[in-house]
């Protein structure tokens, strides 16, 4: 290649269509040479496919690209690597059993042995250029997600890429990963590297990028300096409306308590405590709003109280009404459908949303049939009044979908969310637990979930939210449990602390705030 | 005392041998994510068309007036062997990899074939010989134990060591290839990667296609190998019905024992021949001989149970094998 150009990358009037749905309609896209661009869009805007044509996964049906100033052809990912355009996928394509350095050199072509020694230097060095930790032997499946996100990245520098795609690279790491990795970009830039970075979260967008490209509904709406904007333009840009950022928190009396929960504890794979004598309450009309890092023991609790992990101690009691005649049930240690025979209404809402949630290969009256085929007896289901179910789900919750026999697996990450949600919210549950639910969701779709949230509020459910996003978590909760290492660091109200309170509880147990509690904890249990 | 154990160490080699030949071809075909079962069936063809290309060859010979060479008659059995194999795994292949059959079903479907196609030509030949179809001393002579000129005079070591027939030493070195293969060889982590995680391997530009054709391929060449060993050394190039009995079903297991390592499977090969001919060495009175059949699968369903509650992911089962990879699918 060689020879600077000003541009990159420039896409002329580039249209895609899949069938009859038209993905990209006569896109625009300039990536100056050593700039971050960042391609903001709602889900469905077609950002995706923009960059999968750069990256040679689908072939463009009209328009033009120019890389460095020549016009090109990429009709498969090979000539995309040839070009020095290297993408970052959001689903990581690592083999799991090799190392970090063979994953990297997979594919390429070299000498018929492959030298470790020689490629875990090379990849060390190269980790050491730009800024990254790791450790070029260690087996990918002992890697966190950030570290085989460096991987990935790792990946596309060692085949010299100068262009970089970042498809959502936030959008599975914690705060301080994020940082991370913004401070690894702007070293890639300082090197000349030319970087788009596709997103849907506005203040990241704002705090790496030097331009901002904006898509809507696969039409390309404008750029603009990321200087001399702010979150409400480029939200109006991307909605194509005015939205208003604020996160309602409807005040609603405190109901009755419906959950109790004393002392859990639970050991994960490695015999490590995962829940360390865990108490709190939850009433109804309220969300509980947990925040904590990542593997703090969120999963572990919400997994214990829904019945589908094993508790070493503790207790979980669940008070709610029968016909009218108050009951406290002990369920600890039942199994989900023990849970549902006993009468108690619970619903959860998994961070995994079609491995634990839904059946990917089932449509959508088969997947809400999940929940109440039992309820019949007989021998034969009844597929008529989930069918219906699934109508008004569709209708109520604005589904986008080719129709309720479609399968769930095919839908956007925001549609299979509000199907799972629904469904669950259907059941009338007394309490709603619900495990990251707007991760990888536009601004419409997670609006939409915190108001159904708040509508669940409003009809007295008990509402546990574990989050990942703080001003979220102190927007709408009513309460803030913060977790750190399966400890609870603390039980706050919103109002009364501010974020950098939470993340110091975040990351300490022994936080000012957290140390009434803590000892009221020390006393009952040496008591 | 000590010459029962030599005598038993040498014959679990030699029962060994057929083992690691089809632990071996199926350790190739499982790494680039193909699950075959008819080891056996690839076993049994490579058990008729290596004796029957010596058989066929030497015939020749003797029709022309000339004396067969031994030596042509065992490579000539190695190579009709291999490709009796190969041409049962390229069916297979071409089933499951282009067609995207299931891979269970076809690999079964696979040993009911091999197993009626090598018991039928071997009655149909035996038929047209006259009553039994076997192959001269010549060919005989190649097959049986080596006399390696000073290795195979070293007392103790050498009967232990030395004195084997060719294909022992040639399944040894198959597996040490092999074992170099997988770990340090660029083809061979590239295949490893088509075997765990065949989408990552395909963006990586590797073409899965061939490499799953070739592992495949090979791999029922080499259990076609480990067949003939069965016709030409086990039944002393007779052919008997049945011969491969069961030796492909063990030879799976075996690559379960071996953790998918070449170089472990020629131990566990070596511990299963032991288990096959223990009933010779090891009386015990009153013990019925089917009891003794029985030992090698007993320890099969051991090792599965040890080696499931492990769950090391290591020492595990490559994790696309039994999967067909179809790059649309999401």
């Amino acid at each position: 290649m060689g020879g600077t150009s000003e541009y990159a990358v420039k896409m002329h009037h580039v249209t895609k269509t899949f069938g009859k749905v038209v993905a990209n309609k006569d896109v625009n896209l300039e990536l100056k040479t050593g700039e971050i661009l960042a391609l903001l869009g709602e889900n469905g805007s077609g950002k995706t496919t923009l960059m999968n044509m750069l990256s040679g996964i689908y072939f463009p049906d009209h328009g033009e690209i120019f890389v460095k100033g020549q016009e090109v052809t990429i009709r498969s990912p090979k000539d995309s690597f040839a070009l020095g355009i290297g993408m970052i996928h959001q689903h990581f394509k690592l083999v799991d059993v090799l190392t970090a350095a063979e994953n990297i050199v997979l594919g390429l072509d070299g000498k018929a042995t492959v030298n470790r020694k020689e490629i875990n230097r090379k990849v060390a060095e190269l980790a050491k250029r730009y800024g990254f930790e790791m450790d070029p032997a260690k087996k990918v499946y002992n890697m966190s997600v950030s570290e085989k996100q460096t991987v990935e990245i790792l990946k596309v520098l060692y085949k010299g890429a100068d262009i970089l795609i970042l498809d959502e690279p936030t959008a599975v790491l914690t705060p301080q990963e994020t940082d991370k990795l913004f401070a690894v970009l702007r070293n890639m830039k300082k090197d000349g590297k030319s970087i788009i970075i596709i997103t849907h979260k506005l203040n990241e967008v704002l705090a790496i990028s030097d331009r901002v490209a904006i898509l809507r509904k696969g039409e390309y709406i404008g750029v603009v300096n990321t200087a001399e904007t702010d979150q409400a333009q480029l939200t109006e840009m991307m909605v194509g409306r005015p939205v208003s950022l604020e996160i309602e928190r409807p005040k609603v009396e405190r109901g009755e308590k419906r959950l109790q929960v004393i002392d859990l504890t639970c050991l994960n794979g490695d015999g490590v405590k995962a829940l360390d004598n865990v108490s709190f309450d939850a009433y109804g009309g309220e969300i509980l709003g947990v925040a904590g890092i990542a593997g703090s023991g969120q999963k572990e609790l919400c997994e214990v109280i829904a019945g589908l992990y094993p508790s070493i101690g503790g207790s979980v009691l669940y008070l709610g009404e029968h016909n009218g005649i108050p009951v406290q049930e002990r369920i600890l240690g039942l199994k989900p459908d023990e849970i549902v025979k006993k009468g108690i209404s619970m619903a959860f809402v998994p961070e995994d949303r079609l491995g634990m949630g839904l059946v990917a290969g089932m449509d959508m009256t088969d997947n809400v049939m999940l929940r109440s085929y039992k309820s019949k007896k007989g021998i034969f289901v009844d597929r008529k009044a989930p069918k219906e179910l699934a109508e008004k789900l569709i209708d109520e919750l604005e589904i986008v979908t080719p129709g309720v026999d479609t399968p769930v697996g095919r839908l956007s990450g925001g549609n299979v969310q509000k199907v799972l949600l629904g469904r669950e919210i259907a059941c009338q549950p007394s309490v709603l637990i619900v495990a990251y639910p707007v991760r990888g969701l536009d601004i419409n779709s997670s609006y939409r979930i915190y108001d159904l949230l708040n509508e669940q509020k409003k009809r007295g459910v008990a509402v546990i939210f574990i989050g990942e996003d703080l001003d979220v978590l102190m927007q709408l909760s009513d309460r803030i449990m913060v977790m750190c290492g399966g400890k609870v660091s603390g039980i706050v109200d919103p109002h009364e602390v501010t974020k950098e309170d939470i993340g110091l509880m975040m990351i300490h147990t022994e936080h000012p705030f957290a140390k009434d509690k803590k000892e009221d904890e020390k006393g009952e249990v040496t008591a | 005392m000590l010459s029962t154990l030599n005598g038993l160490f040498i014959a679990a080699v030699l029962a060994g041998t057929p083992l690691l030949l089809g632990a071996l071809g199926e350790i190739l075909t499982e790494k680039a994510g193909n699950l075959n079962l008819g080891v056996e069936g690839m076993m049994f063809m490579g058990a008729i068309t290596g004796l029957a290309g010596s058989y066929y060859y030497e015939q020749a010979v003797i029709a022309g007036g000339g004396s067969p060479n031994g030596i042509l008659s065992a490579a000539i059995a190695l190579v009709t062997s291999f490709i009796a194999g190969a041409g049962g795994a390229l069916i297979y292949s071409f089933l499951t990899i282009t067609l995207r059959a299931n891979q269970n079903v076809t690999g079964l479907t696979l040993t009911i074939f091999g197993t009626g196609f090598g018991n039928f030509f071997g009655e149909y030949i035996g038929q047209q010989a006259g009553g039994y179809v076997a192959v001269t001393d010549v060919t005989k002579k190649a097959f049986s134990g080596l006399n390696i000129p000073v290795l195979s005079d070293i007392p103790v070591l050498g009967p232990l060591l030395f004195r084997y027939n060719w294909l022992v030493y040639f399944a040894i070195i198959a597996a040490i290839i092999m074992a170099w293969f997988f770990s340090k060889s660029r083809v061979g982590l590239n295949l490893r990667a088509v075997g765990e995680d065949p989408a990552t391997a395909d963006a990586a530009g590797i073409n899965i296609t061939l490499y799953k054709y070739l592992a495949t391929v090979i791999g029922g060449g080499i259990c076609g190998i480990g067949g003939m060993y069965m016709s030409m050394v086990t039944t002393s190039g007779v052919w008997v019905h049945d011969c491969v009995s069961g030796y492909g079903w063990l030879a799976v297991a075996l690559v379960i024992f071996a953790t998918w390592s070449p170089a472990r499977g020629m131990i566990v090969a070596l511990i299963f021949g032991g288990l096959t001919i223990m009933r010779m060495y090891i009386n015990i009175p009153g013990l019925p001989a089917q009891i003794y059949d029985m030992v090698p699968y007993v320890a099969t369903i051991i090792v599965l149970v040890v080696t499931s509650m492990r769950q090391s992911k290591e020492h595990a089962q490559p994790k696309s094998c039994g999967l067909n990879y179809f790059r649309e699918e999401r």
